[in-house]
This record gives structure tokens, sequence and C-alpha cells, in this order.
């Protein structure tokens, strides 16, 4: 399952390296990709996986490395 | 600029005002007054720097860019360096801010590029016209055209005729003229007459909708030498920090003494520890290649594709539909058994159910409805042709080799072209010959590939020997291989692949119908986009919109570039910052070359990265 999000005040290209890095290290998601770019956060999880309390997580992460990103959820 | 950029602007200009008061005051050197002084410009521009520093410490983050410029900041003011502090704190912001206002333009100028999605859609209800979201119209819905305005959804024009647009989609400047009867894709734009479209796809799989996914998709896609910085940033910034450790208490420990000088020095090093130039320039490089393709009616799927394309050595085409058009004619008849009108109908049913395209001109010289209750059975034999019962005769119709399977003998014919061999009831009936034209741009395009240091042109095919070998003297390709079936193509691309040298790549250019196997193998495909074939667009790397081989050369100078620039950036953000490391330990550079080297590159590098999209063509 692919899921995209959208991402507001995200600043720093170096800070989309380091969210995507903390997220692709959480056991339940497949892979992701944080498009500094596109400001764009792409997550690939398998079937079935409880969105809300992935996304509860994945909000912590991006909150720890910038501040200011807020996740369009 | 956003709020928060305009913000940040006032913040600066009331800073800088403040330092410069200052800096003016008549206060005696290193004086708690004069501290205090420089303090109030310090916290006016640095207050969230601090901040984001305090919470990064809290959630561990202690290689952050904030966190780094204060233990610098805070540093040069524990040296007694309070000028250079507030001042040093201000160029970073003011370096930022440019940074920030830098990439918000380019991805607004890249996202301008790809101007095709559709505001809105006429759609016509009891006589009325009424404007909609293009994602409300439903399928068969019918949608009002008029001059000026964008087809908002794929359809087939029920009435009236026009000249499109199509050069946002395709890059061709030339608009197409369409009449009732024709299909009408999203993102053009209707240029003279009013036109009445039924909509046959819904906004969600319209080739608008299509394109703008796999283009903001191609970020995911990330290039080697991306993935490289990425790694890169990740060592450089703890690496940086510890050389300023050891820089700030080995040598003072050494020499004995000079505590304040070392101290100074280690705080510069802080300062460019930040590896953000890189980080940014590198993908927005290949964003903006990307961008300046789709611009030209080139799509490519990812960064990685780009660099891969730029080492392009060998260049495989397929023959049909790629470097001729694909559109077969029917030229002539020859008949052994049975008239030519009897031999035209048994071909044309047994073919009916295919989608080949010589299948295709088959039907169409026929011209009647094929009356399918005839057909009891139909099936396609791979590479070979069809076999079909035919009012209870069994049909054979495909190329020489599905004839030697059948035991039939087949005479012998001057012609060129392809030939759909006919057999019924196990003997020979006769056969239709087909000829493909070559594309006018073919020739050209091989010509400029190898112009570009392409080293080999391959063409492969399932057609006669005869028939390929024609093609490739017309177009001077180096090798042709004949008579291949889909499987045969995977092979012979396998081989080549094995031949090619370390570091370089094979390009495959298909028309994305029947070769999809290869196109995923090579490590870049190419697909005729034929104005939006679903199977090209999911199995290549790179689309090209017209189906013009010349674009092929294009796509691989904007490749060529897009690698140029980047490692432009990369040596030059390197460079610049070994460069200020290097003086720095030497005591020469100060904190303020520092900071240039960490923002004034971003800024230089992203200003180098939007050349990307500026394509000569």
């Amino acid at each position: 399952m692919k899921k995209v999000y959208k991402l507001i005040d995200l600043d720093c290209a170096n800070c989309a390296a380091k969210m995507e890095n903390s997220i692709k290290d959480l056991p339940e998601v497949d892979d992701c990709t944080v498009s500094f770019l596109t400001q764009k956060m792409t997550l690939r999880v398998p079937d079935g996986t409880d969105m809300d309390a992935l996304m509860d997580k994945v909000v912590k992460l991006c909150k720890k490395v910038e501040p200011d990103c807020q996740i369009v959820l | 600029m956003t709020k928060k950029q305009k913000n940040v602007l006032i913040r600066i200009i009331v800073a800088g005002v403040l330092l410069v008061a200052a800096a003016l005051l008549p206060l005696e050197e290193k004086s708690l007054l004069r501290l205090a002084a420089f303090l109030v410009p310090y916290f006016v521009i640095g207050y969230d720097v601090l901040w984001k520093a305090v919470r990064g410490i809290i959630h561990g983050q202690v290689f952050d860019e904030n966190f780094l410029m204060c233990v610098a900041t805070v540093g040069a003011l524990f040296v007694g360096e309070y000028p250079e502090a507030s001042a040093v704190m201000l160029f970073y912001q003011t370096g930022d801010l440019f940074q920030s206002v830098a990439v918000g333009k380019s991805r607004k100028s890249i996202s301008d590029l790809m101007d095709i999605c559709p505001e809105y859609a006429n759609v016509e209800r009891d006589g009325q016209l009424e404007e909609v979201d293009p994602e409300e119209v439903e399928l068969d819905s019918i949608i009002v055209v008029k001059p000026g305005e964008k087809i908002p959804l794929d359809g087939v024009i029920i009435e009236g005729s026009s000249s499109v647009d199509t050069a946002a989609l395709t890059g061709e400047s030339l608009p197409r003229s369409v009449k009732a009867g024709d299909d009408v894709i999203s993102g053009c734009i209707n240029q003279s007459g009013l036109l009445k479209v039924k909509v046959t796809k819904e906004y969600e799989d319209s080739t608008v909708t299509k394109i703008l996914e796999l283009v903001e998709n191609s970020a995911t896609k990330k290039a080697k030498s991306e993935n490289f910085i990425t790694r890169f940033a990740r060592y450089y910034t703890p690496s940086v920090v510890i050389a300023a450790a050891v820089l700030a208490v080995l040598p003072p420990l050494i020499l004995g003494g000079g505590w304040a000088d070392w101290i100074h020095r280690a705080l510069i090093f802080l300062v460019i520890s930040c590896p953000c130039a890189l980080v940014i320039s590198v993908p927005l490089s290949f964003f903006g290649g990307i961008g300046g393709a789709s611009k030209r009616g080139i799509l490519v799927k990812g960064g990685n594709y780009l660099e891969a394309l730029a080492t392009a050595e060998t260049v495989v085409f397929d023959k049909t539909g790629t470097l001729t058009k694909g559109s077969f004619e029917v030229t002539r008849i020859h008949t052994n058994s049975m008239n030519e009108d009897e031999l035209l109908d048994l071909a044309a049913h047994a073919e009916s159910y295919s989608d080949h395209p010589i299948a295709r001109s088959v039907c169409a010289k026929f011209g009647k409805e094929v009356d399918h209750s005839r057909i009891s059975s139909d099936e396609e034999i791979s590479g070979h042709g069809i076999r079909a019962v035919i009012d209870g005769r069994e049909v054979y119709a495909g190329n020489k080799k599905l004839m030697e399977q059948q035991s039939v003998s087949v005479p012998e014919c001057g012609c060129k072209g392809t030939m759909v061999h006919v057999a019924a009831d196990g003997g020979y009936a006769g056969h239709i010959v087909i000829s493909d034209v070559v594309k006018e741009t073919s020739a050209a395009a091989i010509k400029s590939l190898k112009e570009n240091g392409v080293k080999q042109t391959v063409m492969l095919t399932g057609d006669a020997e005869s028939t390929a070998q024609e093609v490739a003297d017309a177009l001077g390709l180096d090798k042709v291989y004949a008579e291949l079936l889909p499987a045969d193509k995977v092979e012979k691309v396998e081989e080549l692949l094995k031949q090619k040298q370390e570091g370089s790549s094979l390009v495959f250019v298909g028309d994305g119908i029947n070769d999809a196997p290869v196109l995923t193998r090579a490590d870049v495909g190419i697909a005729m986009g034929s104005l939006g074939s679903d199977a090209a667009i999911e199995a290549a790397d790179i689309v090209l919109m017209d189906d013009d081989p010349a674009k092929i050369s294009l796509a691989m100078k904007i490749a060529r570039k897009t690698v140029r620039i980047v490692r432009e950036n990369i040596v030059f953000a390197l460079g610049v910052k070994a460069l200020v490391l290097v003086l720095g330990a030497l005591g020469i550079a100060n904190m303020w070359l520092a900071v240039f080297a960490d923002v004034g590159v971003s800024v230089i590098a992203i200003l180098n990265a939007m050349r990307t999209m500026k394509i000569r063509s």
C-alpha cells in the first residue's frame, strides 16, 4: 500500500533526509521517501496497516527533526 | 515570498540596524555593556535558532545545523568576539532566507513547466453549460471546449473541428487538426473551433493525471549521486564536529596556551559543518532536468534514469512503431488457390482479435465489418501468427515459420515488405504483402546519436531478414537481428548487456507493445508513448510523448547536462568547504567566510542547478 502526504514548511533539505532515514527505521514501514522538492512524503506499508497509529509515530519523528514542519493528514 | 519568509526579512532588517548601532556606540572593548549591546541584535535575529537548538538537544539531535550555529556563535561570545557572533548569526539567517526563496522559486518554475492541469470542464446538462471540477465529470458526459480552453479530459470529438496545440504534452509546436470522430487528450489547448467531446476517461485515468503523477513520483527514484550525497552528509557533519573538537583542544595543549585563538578556529569548523548545499542542489538538479525534459515531451521517471542515459553506449531499437511509423498498409495480394477477396476475407477474420499493427492493417484493407459469428476458434501463436477456425475451415495466417510449422510449402516471392501467409484446410492459399514506412526523423536520429558518442546502434525485429536489412541500410544502423520472437529479443539484449563496457549503459527503445520485458531488462527503457498508451507508460523508464526517435538524442543531451551540473555542484561545494576548513585551521579564514562557505555556496549551487531546466534545442 502506498500513501502520499503533503508537507508544509519543510525548509531544510538535510532535515528531509533525516526524517526519511528515521521513518525508514520504523518496523511497520517498508519504504519511505521525503521529497524536499515536491514537499511530499511517500510511505510504502504492508496492506492493512493501522495508518492512524503509524502516523502518530511518524508525526512525532518529524517533529523531533524539524519542529516547524507539518504533515497534512 | 511566504509569510514566514517576510517575517525573517523584517527581523534581518531590524537586527541589521541594531547591529550597526551597537558597533557605533562608544563602548569599552570586552565590557559587559558592549556585550549587552550586541546581544540585542543577536537575540532578535537568532532567537528561533537558539530555541530550535534547545529542542534539538532534548530530542537528541546533536548534529543539527541550528545547534551547531548556536555553539559557534555562543563560543564566539565567550572568546570576546561580540560583533562577529551577532553578525554571523545575521549573515546565516540572510543566507538561509535567500536559499529558501531560491528553492521556492525553482520549485515554482518547475511546476509551471508542468502547467497542464485543467481547472474546470464545461459540462452540458439539459441544454445548459455548467462549469464543474474535472474530477466530478462522469464517463460518457458531453463536455464543451471553447477556443482557447484546455481540454480537461480525454475523449472523442462528437461535433466540431479545430486545431489543438499539444505543445505542453509533446513539445511539438505544430498544432494538430482534429474533427468529429477523432480522439483528443487532456492537457491540449483547443485553438480555433468549438468542440463537443464525449468523455472516455475519468479524471484519475486521464493523460494529464498520469503525466503529472509520473513527474511528481520521479523525485522518489533517486540517482546514484543523490544517494551518495545523502550518505556522505551523514558522515560529513559528525566528522567536521570531531575535527573541531580536536582543533580546539590539541594544539593549545601541545603548544601550551593560545586557547581563545584555537577555540575561535574550531568554531569556524562548526559553521561549515552543515551539508545543506549538497543535499539540496543534487536532487534539485535532477528535478530541473526532468522538468525541462517533460517540457520537450520527454517524460523521465527518475533521476537514476537520467544518470544512466548520460552514459549510454549502446542503443537498441525495436523496428516497428519505433524507427518505422508502424502504420502498415497492404500493398499487394498474391493468391494461390482462391481469389483476392476471399483471401482477404479469411485473413481479416483470422486477424480480427489481434492488436498487432499488421493485423489491424489487414482488417483496414478488408474495410467491412467482421462477422464474429463465423469465427468458432481463434488463438495467437506468439511470434508466428494466428490459428483460427472460420466457417468450419482451419485457417493459419502468419509468417513463413508458421507455414513451415504446419508443413505448408511457401513459394518464393520477390516482394519487399512483411508477408502474411495464409493457409486454409492445410493448403497454401496465398499471401498479403504489407509495407511499413520509415519515420522521417529516424535517419537523422541515428546520426545524431552517433555524434553524441553512442558507439553502437542495433535493431531488433521479428520481421524477415531482407526487410530488416533494407531498413537498417537506409538508416545507417550498425547491427540488425531479424526474425526474432519476443523472447529472443530479451536474450539478444542480455547478450548485448554482457558485451558493453563497465560503467556504460544500454538503452532499449520500443513502442511498449510486446516488448515490455525488454524495456524492463535494459538499463534504460525508452517507450514511444503514442500519446498516452498505458502499456508504454507503465513499462518504460522514459516515455517519448510524440513517438519521435530524434528525441532520444535530445534526452541524452539533457541527461548529460544534468549530470555535469550535478558534478559541478558537488565539486564546487566540497571544494569551497575544504578550502575554508584548511584556511580556518590555519587561522586565515574568519567566521564570515565560513558562513559564506555554508549558505552562500548553497545559493550558488541552487542557481546552478536551475540551469538544468533550460535546454537549447
